[in-house]
């Protein structure tokens, strides 16, 4: 009840959810029911592409929770977002079993070829969905805790804390590159069979993760727009607004931060555990710094602060990158570029601000 | 006409030559009288030939030696019965082996090559070796000492011997000292050994520490010796150690400097006006760029374009600059968060910039010729040439900057504004223009040290991504609004990368390091060296 209460006065949420939960519906059917020679079939492959686009829009939330309402420019996401792939990917590794080139039962293909006697510590457990499905949340989300205990103890904010988040990426991919860590290095996870003993090649599979990927946005985004809306909610956007008012009158301002801000890096695993299985790989390119950077701009078109902005803002620009990279691909640069620099100058508010602003005059 | 002129000439040449053979006619009749068992098939003749040569020790012979050994010697028949061969283009030249005297375009089928076993190669080696060191030039006697070193021979240890009386330069002296001492160490009885070694002691060229190691390996070594060679052999390998320090010092400081260039327009973009500049690492490649339009538009002048490009590049950086800040930046004031996200996009704009209208590809630019090379220390540790002016040069930049801030009206007027906006406008101070002549001077700065890094890397679209997060951490490790800080920032973590690269590797090295700031920043928020005062708050 309180969920409901939660999505009360969000027009914008309430609306992004009913066309979720219809295209959730439909789309699904479109691709496994209506045979292929009808226009009105939906290919696997649109349906991977919107499944994908939904992980990203997963992720865009979990970024305008700590920006819009917390005041934090996380130049970071993307490590999390990567790091729930790669626990996802360690597991469909696994299950891969002797049907990897070399037919080795336990040890995936790049551990044979570099000769590992064994497999590492830290790859036990993830031959089961659930430990890995588990870690796809809990590492990011130990990690954002202690990154963001650290860093907001210490009162790290603003750029500084943008600055740091960057170079928290980048020395996890850096450090992903490398073949000794065990996690593939440069050519990373692929070559994935199947997930919970089904094909992942299969239609119905297609459809299934699809399906998983719209409820988990609809489950993101109701849990983050609980979470804004509650008292925690509140203080978090006291302490975007005037962070040393609020630790003045007493609230404990790092412990608030540390808690969005892991719940953030939660969200962002589960997006990144839902990615991998959809396109088929997972490699340290994910933990690059332009990637989370471009996300941010995902946002930041949407509208900061309104989640449902983050949203519309990631399947648009994304389906903008598709468009543009297939038909003009040198001049998808440009478009980006320019969507960075016109968005903060003329749209600080992104389309959401846009429709608020009509609906207003 | 001038051909016949030339031809006469020549004649007059190879007139004089022959008159000065005649005066020393002893010497030259064994050179002569050697020519033709080179040309002999049979190869013990060939081996007694080169022997004679080599015994005569004759400066003359080295044209003879030198073309067998290359194998641009050839027999023929007639007088001389062989000759060195030019060819130039199409055309095959014949040169008399002795007296240098064109002979003439000869046909390709009727000469025939000489050819060497691997046994006569190595030990023409030697002989040219020896016989350069009665070259009269000293340079040329130094670089045979030294091939005598890697190669000692006895016939080489004789010549040694009889020149090391004559030689007056002491460089030359001395190497052909330690050549001995390497010489005596393998033939030599244990009183010559252990002297050898005495000399060989502290000695840091790789052949002497080659030679006492092959000493040690041998059997039935003089235990005396053994020791005094074990002894030398510490003391060697620990002036080396001290030679890897220093080098990695010199690699440390040079990392430093290109981070401290990359980094010092950053910190007064970040540290004077509070701006992210997320195309800084794109303003270092535009600068990259320049230096590579300047070497394409004038060729002639590869020496001197790096001091074209360098106020080139300043200029064509800052003016981008001042347009990105006049266009852009100038909106955004008191929100650096947004800076970072526009100037982002311009950087993405900026590469794709240059990816269409240059190349995708890298450009290759040029080093001018004074760049290459090296500065010799000692024989075990060169400095690069190219890294140290880099070093040089971000001091010089560096101090450039430092005087701009203190000693201008604009430096004033920079910092008027950043400690204190709306007072230094209430003051008279054009804030607006002062902003943006602050970031075209660090967009100017960033071109310059792009023209330093042309000189060090691959200059492509994507290269100034690679130096950007290194600059921020480097601006923040120093702390922000300190020049100062930034130096000591770049030149520390530089120096601490490259000192952790041996053992950890270099991807590690840089993952520590990042990982090191993040913890910096915990305990020290502001940086190494914090903005006190009023301009520290907000």
């Amino acid at each position: 009840m309180r969920i409901v209460k939660a999505l009360r006065g969000d027009t914008g949420g309430q609306v992004m959810l009913a066309v979720l939960l219809a295209v959730g519906i439909l789309v699904p059917i479109l691709s496994l029911a209506v045979p292929a020679a009808s226009p009105w079939h939906v290919s696997t492959y649109t349906v991977t592409l919107l499944g994908k686009y939904l992980t990203y829009a997963l992720l865009a939330v979990a970024v305008d929770l700590v920006w819009g309402y917390l005041g934090i420019l996380s130049l970071g996401h993307g490590a999390f977002f990567a790091l729930g792939g790669y626990a996802m990917g360690m597991y469909l590794m696994r299950q891969v079993g002797d049907r990897g080139v070399y037919g080795n039962p336990t040890l995936p293909d790049f551990m044979v070829f570099l000769n590992w006697p064994e497999l590492p510590w830290f790859w036990h457990g993830f031959d089961r969905f659930w430990f890995a499905a588990l870690m796809a949340i809990l590492v990011p989300g130990v990690l954002a805790y202690c990154f963001g205990y650290l860093a907001f103890r210490s009162r790290v904010t603003g750029v500084y804390l943008s600055i740091i988040t960057q170079a928290l990426t980048y020395a996890l991919m850096l450090a992903f590159f490398r073949n000794e860590m065990g996690f593939g290095g440069n050519n990373g996870l692929t070559d994935f069979k199947d997930i919970l003993g089904v094909s992942l090649q299969a239609d119905g599979t297609r459809a299934g993760l699809f399906i998983a990927s719209a409820l988990a946005l609809a489950l993101g985004y109701l849990a983050s727009r609980y979470i804004v809306s509650s008292r925690l909610g509140r203080v978090a956007v006291a302490i975007r607004d005037a962070e040393s008012r609020t630790r003045f009158i007493g609230y404990r301002v790092e412990r608030a931060k540390a808690a969005i801000f892991t719940f953030s890096a939660m969200l962002a695993g589960v997006a990144g555990a839902l990615y991998v299985p959809q396109v088929g790989i997972i490699n340290p390119g994910e933990f690059s710094p332009l990637n989370s950077i471009e996300l941010v701009i995902w946002v930041a078109v949407g509208g900061r602060a309104t989640l449902y902005g983050a949203v519309a803002g990631a399947l648009l620009v994304n389906y903008g990158k598709t468009v543009f990279t297939g038909i003009f691909p040198d001049a998808w640069l440009f478009a980006l570029g320019g969507l960075f620099v016109l968005v903060t100058l003329f749209l600080p508010r992104g389309i959401a601000g846009l429709m608020t602003l009509r609906r207003a005059g | 006409m001038p051909r016949s002129h030339c031809r006469i000439s020549r004649a007059i040449t190879a007139i004089a030559l022959l008159g000065l053979l005649w005066l020393g006619a002893a010497a030259a009749d064994t050179l002569e009288d050697a020519l033709p068992g080179l040309a002999d098939r049979a190869l013990p003749v060939k081996k007694q030939a080169v022997a004679a040569i080599v015994a005569a020790g004759e400066v003359r012979a080295l044209p003879i030696l030198e073309g067998l050994l290359v194998g641009d010697l050839y027999a023929r028949e007639g007088d001389p019965p062989v000759v060195l061969v030019r060819s130039a283009g199409s055309v095959v030249r014949s040169i008399h082996p002795i007296t240098g005297a064109d002979l003439g375009e000869v046909d390709r089928a009727s000469i025939k090559k000489i050819t060497l076993t691997n046994a006569l190669r190595t030990e023409l080696r030697g002989a040219i070796a020896a016989l350069s060191l009665g070259s009269p030039d000293p340079q040329v006697r130094l670089h045979s000492a030294r091939a005598l070193m890697q190669d000692p021979n006895p016939a080489a240890v004789a010549a040694l011997r009889a020149r090391l009386g004559q030689e007056r330069d002491t460089r030359v002296r001395a190497t052909l000292d330690l050549a001995m001492a390497v010489a005596d160490l393998q033939v030599g009885t244990a009183e010559s050994q252990r002297a050898a070694i005495a000399h060989l002691d502290g000695s840091l060229y790789p052949e002497a520490r080659n030679a006492l190691a092959t000493l040690l390996a041998t059997d039935a070594l003089d235990p005396a010796v053994a020791v005094a060679a074990r002894q030398a052999l510490a003391g060697i390998d620990a002036r080396v150690a001290w030679n890897a320090r220093a080098e990695t010092l010199f690699f440390g400081l040079s990392l430093g400097s290109v981070l401290v260039l990359a980094a010092i327009g950053l910190a007064i973009t970040f540290g004077v006006m509070g701006v992210i500049n997320m195309a800084h690492g794109e303003l270092m490649m535009l600068g990259a760029y320049t230096t590579y339009l300047v070497q394409q538009a004038m060729p002639g002048l590869l020496d001197y374009s790096l001091f074209i490009a360098i106020p080139a590049a300043f200029i064509v950086a800052g003016l981008f600059g001042v347009a990105i800040e006049r266009t852009v930046i100038r909106f955004l004031y008191g929100r650096p968060l947004e800076t970072l996200l526009a100037t982002f996009g311009i950087s993405l704009i900026l590469q794709q910039l240059v990816r269409t209208t240059v190349s995708a590809q890298n450009v290759t630019v040029e080093n001018p010729s004074w760049m290459s090379g090296s500065w010799q220390l000692n024989p075990g540790l060169a400095l690069t040439f190219n890294r140290l002016y880099i070093l040089v040069f971000a001091m010089l930049v560096f101090l450039a900057l430092l005087l701009i801030l203190k000693r201008t009206a604009l430096g004033l007027q920079v910092r008027a504004v950043s400690q204190n906006r709306a007072m230094a406008r209430a003051m008279g101070v054009r804030s607006a223009r002062v902003d943006a002549l602050t970031f075209g001077l660090g967009a100017g700065i960033a071109g310059v040290a792009g023209v330093a890094l042309s000189q060090l890397t691959n200059v492509g679209p994507n290269m100034g991504q690679a130096y950007i997060i290194d600059s921020f951490m480097v601006v923040v490790f120093g702390g922000v609004g300190n020049l100062w800080g930034t130096l000591i920032g770049g030149t520390v973590l530089g120096v601490a990368n490259k000192f952790m690269e041996p053992w950890a590797g270099a991807v590690l090295a840089k993952i520590l390091v990042l990982v090191f700031i993040i913890l910096f920043i915990q305990k020290r928020p502001r940086g190494l060296f914090p903005q006190r005062g009023r301009a520290a708050e907000g």
